[in-house]
């Protein structure tokens, strides 16, 4: 167990006034050093060849077993990793934390993509419940639809998907981009912190509902705003900023943009203030 | 957790006894205390098929209380003489186990009200569906082993539903398994999976208009929640839509009839479910592996949203 005690050795965030304390015992607190560069290891990645590409036939594997062959192509220097056959299978390609072509033909089941950091995948089919969930960096593109919790709890990267996607997307983002092609069910936007979300069709009821940061752009009809969730105005900075993201998807080249709504918080359902939650730390 | 999983052939008859136990066995992870069957099988229309038990599966894992067999048989026997006490001839009769029973039965009468609780008076029997086409069957045990017990694996027919049952509510018996008969509508069923928090206000209600509950399973509300709708002459559809206002909780369930197969999905769409559709088949299930043990090549699928309805005809 980790404790908590004043250092009086000071990093350079904790000089900043962002820590004033450190954790101790078993679990400690890493702070990066730029002259102990070479010292950081980033767990579980490997030097992989964008150029260098194989096939992986899943049909007669676990998630389990597909999961670690993946990981062993990596650390063989494949770049570019093509999966045959993934036939719905829950919980493919979790846990890449590499930069990586992934290419699935085919349709993942649930809790596809999770907890990754930086790859670029793309999926041909469509993907079940929770897809691509705490997605820290990368794109993750799925071609037909996806089912509920997509891109739940994301942190960074864009996740796109070109068809219809279930309720509750977008669930406790704190940030990246989610963009939606077809039409979005309830509750989307649901507790979000950070982040955007675009869903180029119509939407369900309960929109952002006690979000708590972000935007939500919607291009067609919304079935009702959730608590808190209020209309703004739509910028052409905002425009050029959604012309520029639906371009990198390869979607909605013809889509008129400025009948786009825009939804943010009305921040009335908390005590809102200004400050990041490490500076509210340092004045407490 | 539950899972369920449904199929109809529009147009064309199939294994769906097969084709129902690999999707149902896809899902066996999301519970195997009980696996149900509603099967809608090929017949000539003329009699009813009775499925009825005299007793629980006592077996690993039961929540139910060992009784001696010969109860069973007395069970039967009272059965037999209630039959023709109401005009019912026995055409065939199957034992399949020692407390499930299948009989075909010449009845000319359409309403099964007075016939359903004339048999379920007798303490220990409960019809676990009646009607031209429909068999429910449904034991202890995950897909595979229900369907090897019953040898379900051969019957043709144009649609099935399924549940493969982690208990929560109720016990681990045979009662409270699904699929449920729409008592005392014949040919209809259902299966369920989530949750309804209304369970008891809604019961006293419909015990109030006389309908009957067998279990103390939330999932059972919806099959006579439906059935008193269709008795007050709403037509399935309405009756689902209706469903959606007065049932609260989370929910994704189906319904089937003779003819036809429809899923629901609760306003807040808190239950997953992956459909299949095409001119020739539907399949829907709780995951996509279900749909695909049946059709393994590349398919378009997707999630109803919330508050939806849908009904297909055979």
């Amino acid at each position: 167990m980790a404790n908590i005690k004043t250092s009086e050795k000071k990093t350079k965030s904790q000089a900043m006034g962002m820590h004033t304390e450190v954790l101790t015992g078993r679990t400690q607190q890493k702070f990066f050093n730029p002259d102990e560069a070479e010292n950081f290891y980033y767990f579980g990645t490997y030097d992989v060849d964008f150029n260098k590409r194989t096939d992986l036939d899943v049909k007669d594997m676990t998630a389990a077993e597909a999961n670690k062959k993946i990981d062993g192509l990596m650390s063989e220097g494949y770049g570019t990793i093509v999966i045959k056959n993934p036939q719905g299978k829950h919980s493919l390609g979790v846990g890449i934390l590499n930069k990586l072509n992934l290419i699935f033909e085919g349709s993942l089941g649930y809790f596809g993509i999770g907890s990754c950091d930086g790859p670029i995948v793309r999926i041909n089919g469509r993907v079940g419940w929770s897809c691509a969930e705490n997605l820290m960096a990368g794109k993750v593109v799925i071609e037909k639809n996806a089912g509920s919790c997509f891109g739940a709890a994301i942190r960074g990267g864009d996740l796109i998907c070109k068809g219809s996607v279930g309720a509750r997307t977008g669930i406790d983002m704190k940030g990246g981009t989610i963009i939606i092609g077809g039409d979005a069910g309830a509750f989307t936007g649901f507790m979000m912190q950070r982040g955007r979300i675009i869903i180029l069709g119509d939407v369900g009821i309960n929109l952002g509902d006690s979000m708590y940061d972000g935007t939500i752009f919607v291009g067609g009809e919304i079935g009702s705003y959730g608590s808190d969730a209020v209309d703004a105005e739509l910028t052409s900075s905002d425009q050029d900023w959604l012309r520029r993201k639906l371009k990198v998807a390869e979607i909605g080249a013809n889509f008129d943009l400025s009948k786009m709504k825009k939804i943010v918080a009305g921040k009335k359902l908390w005590n809102y203030d200004n400050l990041e939650p490490t500076e509210k730390k340092g004045a407490i | 957790m539950c899972g369920i999983a449904g199929l109809i052939h529009r147009g064309k008859s199939s294994n769906v006894g097969s084709e129902l136990q690999g999707m149902l066995q896809a899902l066996k992870h999301r519970g195997e205390d009980s696996t149900g069957y509603a099967l809608y099988g090929d017949t000539d229309g003329k009699n009813f098929i009775m499925r009825f038990k005299v007793g629980e599966n006592v077996g690993e894992g039961s929540s139910s209380i060992v009784e001696d067999i010969s109860v069973y048989d007395e069970r039967k026997k009272i059965v037999d003489q209630t039959l023709s006490e109401l005009g019912a001839k026995i055409v065939k009769e199957e034992r399949t186990l020692p407390y499930s029973l299948r009989y075909e039965i010449a009845y000319e009468k359409k309403d099964l009200l007075e016939f359903s609780q004339k048999i379920e008076s007798i303490p220990g029997v409960e019809i676990l569906s009646m009607g031209k086409s429909l068999e429910v069957i449904k034991d202890l045990g995950n897909a595979k082993a229900v369907c090897d017990r019953y040898s379900l694996d051969k019957l043709i027919g144009t649609h099935a539903i399924g549940h493969a049952r982690m208990a929560t509510e109720s016990g681990v018996d045979i009662k409270s398994a699904h699929p449920f008969w729409g008592y005392p509508f014949s040919d209809v069923s259902v299966v369920h999976n989530g949750q309804l928090t209304n369970y008891w206000n809604n019961r006293r209600a419909l015990e109030n208009k006389g309908m009957r509950f067998m279990s103390e399973c939330d999932s059972e509300l919806i099959a006579v929640y439906i059935a008193q709708k269709m008795r007050e002459g709403a037509s399935l559809e309405e009756g689902m839509k209706d469903s959606l206002i007065g049932l609260d909780g989370v929910f994704t369930y189906f319904v089937a009839t003779k003819n036809s197969l429809g899923m629901a999905k609760d306003t807040m769409a808190a239950k997953p479910l992956v459909l299949y559709e095409s001119d020739e088949l539907v399949a829907m299930g709780s995951e996509e592996i279900a749909i695909r043990s049946v059709l393994p090549q590349e398919i378009n699928t997707y999630d109803p949203f919330d508050g939806e309805v849908k009904v297909w005809q055979i």
